[in-house]
């Protein structure tokens, strides 16, 4: 079992999500940054469905009751076992009583605590991420345990380690499609959609972040269609919206721009005050 | 058959498809009748179908390398014509109590709009809705076939805890909250009804193309059904609606 001793600003059990569910209104969830998530299981060898652990900011206290290997990858929290540091995106022995922590915020907004074999928390509906009313709980508490598999002697570690490019974690340029109302915009508004700096509110969660600065907005609302993580809707106040993983799988604002699947995962590493331009890509 | 439906890129993973810009009941048909030609082709790289008033978006598994070529291979299922019969369409019957206990809104409406409170309930209850498709949350229902005598406009501040099972009309739709949930629309009822339960296989009982018809009961009702709710004693009333 994994202790959840002390539970952070926001921990979830994470996956790829649930694909398949929208004709009952299910939204897909899953890892905000696939690509740090992906790398934390990879690193084990375990299969990119492995449910791993999301940690917003560190300050979560976790501990080990059985022996295994883990690794963590995504924003760097200073994590240590036993107080010792270790180091991100490399296989870690784990003992019974061991304590995972964290204390320095050096990049990042959310890391990733992959276990060999994965957690093994409730699956519903194909999947074990976190989600209101599908899940038991949306996030974890104190005094909560998530089962692991036992693994006796680990899995063979290596002195290897692996360099992650931080412009994941520092770009301020994020790459996008033209979303679907996107041709609606006048050319002075798709231009001002391209040149503005935007800065990501205090209304920011794994459902949508939404930026302050407002772009002129004329066009009126759709009829309710589909929107997928990385939508970006234009609101009637000329404030845009960012989708990410546990948005709605439908919604009734103007889609006008599509974030790459990259871009997803890089925004996902960035909180309030952070700012950012769009740069258009061509499908 | 219905012309003038396009095609548009959505990223790289999805194509949206669009019919006119209208909520109209021919054009969900043909939507319905779309989505189970792809369905039966059992294309696993379409790990979705993403259903709104007017369009119906395909997810797939991995970049959609040529666009156009998959265009084409949807323009050629939608021409086709559908081996298997056609999925059956139902009527649900779903008991609301419009109490003033619950009905929290019910008589700011009356007073804005001059109608008695028993007209809206007359009028809430005797419609037949249409489900056009589930969004927004994980079984709500997007109904069409209000009476347009009960349009009432969305509040302006929006209710950070409106409870699970509230009946409510936004604007020119009616609906019932599946789940606690923040919302903006005004509440006339509620119903012991569960709209999504994770344990079952199928999670929401209903589907796009079927139908709901809202059913006056009593306080008292309410607390018995829910009740046998609970207790999962209680067996939904529904009919065969095709047609």
């Amino acid at each position: 079992m994994l202790k959840v001793l002390k539970s952070g600003f926001f921990t979830t059990i994470q996956d790829k999500g649930r694909v398949g569910f929208a004709s009952v209104g299910v939204p897909i969830s899953g890892s905000m940054d696939s690509y740090s998530a992906d790398l934390a299981n990879s690193i084990l060898n375990n299969s990119v469905n492995c449910a791993v652990i999301e940690i917003t900011l560190g300050a979560c206290k976790l501990e080990f009751t059985k022996s295994t290997t883990i690794c963590i990858s995504g924003g760097d929290f200073s994590p240590t076992i036993n107080n010792v540091a270790i180091s991100l995106n490399k296989r870690i022995l784990i003992h019974p009583n061991d304590i995972l922590s964290f204390s320095k915020i050096n990049y990042g907004i959310r890391c990733y605590l992959a276990v060999k074999d994965g957690f093994l928390s409730e699956e519903k509906l194909n999947s074990r991420s976190f989600y209101p009313n599908i899940t038991k709980d949306f996030l974890l508490r104190k005094g909560d345990s998530i089962p692991y598999k036992e693994v006796d002697n680990g899995i063979e570690t290596s002195k290897a380690s692996i360099k992650i490019n931080r412009n994941h974690f520092m770009t301020k340029v994020i790459e996008c499609y033209k979303g679907p109302e996107f041709d609606l915009l006048n050319n002075h508004q798709q231009k001002e959609i391209f040149n503005t700096t935007f800065t990501i509110s205090k209304d920011n969660s794994r459902m949508g972040y939404k930026l302050n600065e407002a772009i002129e907005n004329s066009l009126s609302q759709i009829l309710t269609s589909a929107v997928l993580p990385g939508t970006v809707q234009l609101t009637p106040s000329g404030k845009l919206i960012v989708l990410m993983r546990d948005c709605q799988v439908t919604g009734g604002y103007p889609r006008v721009l599509q974030l790459t699947e990259k871009a997803v995962n890089q925004l996902a590493q960035k909180t309030t005050s952070a700012v950012f331009q769009f740069s258009l890509i061509s499908i | 058959m219905i012309k003038n439906i396009t095609y548009k890129p959505f990223g790289v993973k999805a194509i949206l498809i669009e019919w006119q810009s209208i909520i109209d009941d021919k054009i969900l048909e043909d939507i319905l009748l779309f989505k189970q030609k792809i369905t039966s082709t059992n294309n696993t790289e379409i790990v979705d179908i993403i259903q709104g008033y007017n369009s119906l978006t395909i997810v797939y598994e991995h970049f959609v390398s040529n666009f156009n070529d998959e265009v084409h291979q949807l323009k050629l299922i939608y021409a086709s014509t559908l081996k298997k019969k056609k999925q059956n369409n139902f009527q649900w019957v779903i008991p609301v109590c419009y109490d003033v206990t619950f009905g929290i809104d019910l008589e700011e409406i009356s007073q804005k709009s001059n109608l008695a409170i028993d007209e809206i309930i007359q009028m809430h209850s005797s419609a037949l809705y249409k489900i056009y498709f589930i969004g927004f949350l994980p079984g709500f229902l997007y109904l069409g076939g209000l009476d347009s005598k009960i349009y009432f406009d969305r509040k302006p501040n929006p209710r950070l805890n409106v409870p699970k099972g509230a009946v409510g009309i936004g604007g020119k739709q009616t609906g019932v909250y599946p789940n606690k949930s923040a919302g903006g629309w005004n509440i006339i009822g509620k119903t012991p009804v569960n709209f999504f339960d994770v344990e079952k296989e199928n999670p929401c009982f209903a589907k796009a193309g079927d139908f709901i018809k809202f059913k006056s009961i009593s306080l008292d009702e309410f607390y018995q059904l829910e009740k046998e709710i609970q207790v999962k004693k209680y067996q939904l009333i529904k009919t065969l609606h095709n047609a």
